[in-house]
C-alpha cells in the first residue's frame, strides 16, 4: 500500500480534468493514529488531500448509497468493490455512474488490537518495508504487519478488486486456501445453552449506538426495524433480549450479501466481535448455495433466485 | 478546606468503611479499557488507566432506566395508573472520576434542575452521589480540558479532589459532603499538600498537548454559523450512529417509551442522540432533520453556540476527548470547534449573500 498515493493522485487529476468524474470519494489524512476519514474531492485543488495506506478499513461503498445522477469516483478494496457490486446488483447505484479506482489491498490494521497492546496512549503508528512500528508510552515496537491486522483481513480470500475501471498497482498475491471459518466451527460445536451463554458474554458490552449496521454498506434500509415505531418490533432499552434481536436480525438481513469487509467490528466503540453472525451465515450461503457475495454483476444473488439445484431438504 | 494524607496501605480498609454507607462506584478494567461500574463488594476501582471508555454519567443518567410503571389488569388494584419506580437513592459514591467528567455532570445538572423544568430521576441520583474526583496527571493526547472551561485539577462538580502522590493520595475536601465522605471512610490524617496540590496541578497542566479556540463563538452571529460553506465537508464521512452522543459526557437527550409485556407495562427513559434521523421524525412522517447535514451540524451548534447563548458558561464540551479517540469515520470535534470559531467574523447578511 506505500506508494499508492502518487498514482493515486495523478488519476484523480485526470479524471477530474477530463470530466469523467464530478466527485471522487477517497481518503485524508486523519487527526490521530490509525485514523483516516472519509472525504470528497470536488476539484484539483483538493486532491492533495488524499491518503492511502493501512488505516483505509471503512468501507466507501457506504458512501454511495442512493446518491443519484452524479459522476462518481470511488477508491476500492477488495471488499469495497464486492460491496459495490452488491450495491449495483440491488438498485443503490448505477454502474454508468461509477468510475471505481481498484486498489489491491494488503490488509488494515486493527486499532483495537493495537490500542490493546500497553494500558497507556498509543501515539503514533508508521508504516514501512520492515513491519508496523508501533510507539506509545512508554513503548516503542515494530511488528510483522500481518500480526496486527483485522481479523477480516487474515482471513481475506479477495484483497484485489473483483470490479475495477482503474487500477492503482498490480494485484497482490491471493491466498485462497485460507481457513475462513474456524471460529464459526467452534460455536457451531457448542451445545444450545453455551451459543447463548456466548452470544450474551459476547453482546454485553452494547450500548446500541448502531455504529456496526450504521458503517455497514449493506444496512440502507430507508427505516431500520429497530427503529420502527408503527408498530415497534423491537424494544428500547437495555434487556439482553432487545439487543439479541438487533444484532441477530441484522445479521440475518446481510445473509447472503456479506463481504466480510470488517467495517460493523471496526466502527464498534465497545469492541463486540459481531462479525461471528455474518459469518456464520456467510458460511451456510457457500455451504448451500457456493455463494459468495459480490463477485460478478452477471450472476443474481443466491437468495434472490431460485436454482434447480438448490438445497430443498427442509422440504418435508 | 483542609487537605488529608490517605497512605495507600489504608486505601482498602477506607473504601471497606465507604461501603457501609454508601454504593461505591469507580472504573474497572473491562475486557477493552475501563468502565465505571458499580464495584462488588470487596472490588476496589483500578486507576491504571489514562480515563474510562464510558463517561460516568450514567451513575445518574442510566442508558435505560425504568420510571414509571403501571398494570392494565383490571383485577389489580390502581390499574391503569402510573406509578413511580422505587429506585435505590441510598447514598452513593464515585471513587475516582476524572474532573472533566465531573464538571460535565455539571453541566447536565444545568439542564436537568432548571427555574421551570426539573427533573425528578436525575435530580434525586444527582443528590444522592458524592463525587471523588482523582486528578488526572497523565491525559491523552487528544485531551483538551484546559481550554473547554476545565482542567486536569478542576473542582467544579467534585465534592472531593484527590491526586496520587506516589505512596499515598492527598484529598482536598471541597464541600461538605465530601468532608462527611472523608470522616466516614477515616481518612483525616492531615497532610501539607496545598502545595503539592499547586505544583502537581501545574505539571498536568502542562502535558495537556491539544486545544480549542471558543473565544469568538458567544459573539458570533447565529444564522451565520449555521449558514457556513463547510457543513457538507465536516459531515460528509459521518454515518449518524451514537457513538458520539453515547460517549458524550455532557450529551443528555433522551427518550420516554412505555413497554407492556403481558399486562404489566412500564415507562423507561432511554438515551436518545440527534445523530438518528429517528430522533427528529413527526408522527406526520415529517423530519424536520431528515439529512445527515442537518443532523451533524445540530449536535455541533448545541454544543458550541446554543448552549453558550443560553447559559454563558462556555460551550457544552469539557475536552474529554472521547468522541475524537471513537468516533468511527474520525470526525474531529477541534477542528469543527475551530472551524466554527474562525468563521465567527463573519455576520449572516454577508453568509447568505
Amino acid at each position: 500500500m506505500l506508494g499508492y498515493a502518487d498514482k493515486m493522485k495523478e488519476v484523480s487529476r485526470r479524471l477530474l480534468k477530463e470530466c469523467k468524474v464530478e466527485v471522487l470519494i477517497g481518503f485524508r489524512q486523519g487527526s490521530m493514529p490509525m485514523m483516516n476519514e472519509p472525504c470528497f474531492v470536488k476539484s484539483d485543488a483538493d486532491v492533495d488531500q488524499l491518503v492511502w495506506d493501512s488505516n483505509c478499513g471503512i468501507n466507501l461503498s457506504n458512501y454511495l448509497t442512493n446518491r443519484q445522477e452524479e459522476k462518481i469516483g470511488i477508491f476500492a478494496k477488495g471488499c469495497d468493490s464486492r460491496n459495490i457490486v452488491t450495491h449495483i446488483l440491488e438498485n443503490k447505484i448505477k454502474r454508468e455512474q461509477l468510475v471505481i479506482i481498484g486498489v489491491p489491498c494488503q490488509g488494515m490494521l486493527d486499532r483495537r488490537k493495537i490500542n490493546a497492546l500497553i494500558d497507556g496512549e498509543i501515539t503514533a503508528v508508521t508504516e514501512d518495508e520492515k513491519g508496523v512500528r508501533v510507539q506509545g508510552t512508554d513503548f516503542d515496537q515494530t511488528f510483522a504487519k500481518d500480526e496486527l491486522l483485522q481479523d477480516n483481513c487474515r482471513i481475506c480470500h479477495h484483497p484485489n478488486p473483483v470490479i475495477h475501471d482503474e487500477m492503482l498497482a498490480e494485484p497482490v498475491a491471493e491466498t485462497p486456501d485460507v481457513d475462513r471459518y474456524a471460529d464459526v466451527r467452534a460455536i457451531e460445536e457448542m451445545t444450545p445453552a453455551e451459543k447463548k451463554q456466548h452470544f450474551d458474554d459476547l453482546l454485553a458490552p452494547c450500548i446500541r449506538c448502531y455504529a456496526c449496521r450504521n458503517a455497514c454498506p449493506l444496512c440502507y434500509c430507508p427505516t431500520c426495524f429497530v427503529d420502527e415505531s408503527k408498530p415497534q418490533w423491537v424494544g428500547k432499552g437495555q434487556e439482553m433480549v432487545n439487543i439479541r434481536t438487533f444484532h441477530f436480525l441484522r445479521a440475518y438481513h446481510c445473509a447472503g450479501r456479506c463481504t466480510d469487509c470488517g467495517a460493523c467490528e471496526r466502527a464498534c466503540p465497545v469492541g463486540i466481535s459481531m462479525r461471528q453472525f455474518t459469518k456464520k451465515l456467510e458460511k451456510d450461503a457457500k455451504e448451500l448455495f457456493d455463494w459468495e457475495a459480490g463477485m460478478s454483476l452477471d450472476i443474481r444473488p443466491a437468495l434472490d433466485t431460485y436454482q434447480p439445484g438448490d438445497p430443498d431438504e427442509f422440504i418435508k | 478546606m483542609k487537605v488529608v494524607k490517605i497512605e495507600k496501605n489504608r486505601w482498602e480498609a477506607g473504601l471497606d468503611a465507604l461501603r457501609a454507607a454508601y454504593r461505591l462506584f469507580g472504573p474497572v478494567k473491562a475486557k477493552e479499557g475501563h468502565e465505571p461500574k458499580e464495584l462488588d463488594q470487596g472490588e476496589i476501582p483500578d486507576y491504571n488507566m489514562l480515563n474510562t471508555r464510558l463517561s460516568p454519567k450514567a451513575i445518574a443518567f442510566p442508558q435505560s432506566e425504568d420510571i414509571l410503571e403501571f398494570s392494565l389488569d383490571p383485577n389489580v388494584e390502581d390499574h391503569h395508573i402510573m406509578k413511580e419506580v422505587a429506585g435505590d437513592l441510598t447514598p452513593r459514591a464515585v471513587i475516582g472520576m476524572r474532573p472533566c467528567d465531573a464538571r460535565a455532570m455539571a453541566l447536565l445538572d444545568l439542564n436537568f434542575d432548571t427555574a421551570e423544568y426539573k427533573d425528578p430521576y436525575w435530580i434525586k441520583a444527582y443528590e444522592a452521589t458524592t463525587f471523588v474526583g482523582l486528578a488526572c496527571d497523565s491525559p491523552y493526547t487528544t485531551c483538551f480540558c484546559t481550554t473547554a472551561g476545565c482542567g486536569p485539577y478542576h473542582e467544579q462538580g467534585l465534592d472531593v479532589l484527590l491526586t496520587d502522590n506516589g505512596d499515598h493520595y492527598l484529598g482536598k475536601a471541597l464541600t461538605d459532603k465530601g468532608q462527611a465522605l472523608l470522616d466516614s471512610a477515616g481518612w483525616n490524617d492531615a497532610g501539607d499538600g496545598e502545595s503539592v496540590f499547586a505544583d502537581k496541578k501545574a505539571a498536568a497542566e502542562a502535558k495537556i498537548v491539544s486545544a480549542i479556540e471558543t473565544d469568538k463563538l458567544r459573539d458570533a452571529d447565529t444564522l451565520a454559523l449555521h449558514g457556513a460553506p463547510f457543513w457538507e465537508d465536516v459531515s460528509f464521512a459521518c454515518i449518524n450512529c451514537g457513538t458520539c452522543t453515547f460517549l458524550c459526557p455532557t450529551c443528555w437527550c433522551f427518550d420516554l417509551q412505555d413497554e407492556v409485556r403481558g399486562k404489566s407495562g412500564k415507562r423507561l427513559k432511554n438515551w436518545d442522540s440527534c445523530m438518528f434521523p429517528l430522533f427528529t421524525l413527526h408522527t406526520t412522517g415529517h423530519n424536520p432533520r431528515g439529512t445527515k447535514l442537518q443532523r451533524v451540524r445540530q449536535r455541533f451548534m448545541h454544543k458550541l453556540k446554543y448552549f453558550v447563548d443560553k447559559y454563558d458558561t462556555g460551550t457544552m464540551c469539557v475536552g474529554c476527548g472521547r468522541c475524537v479517540r471513537q468516533c468511527p469515520v474520525n470526525i474531529d470535534i477541534r477542528k469543527v470547534c475551530d472551524l466554527l470559531n474562525s468563521h465567527a467574523a463573519v455576520d449572516s447578511c454577508v453568509a447568505e449573500g
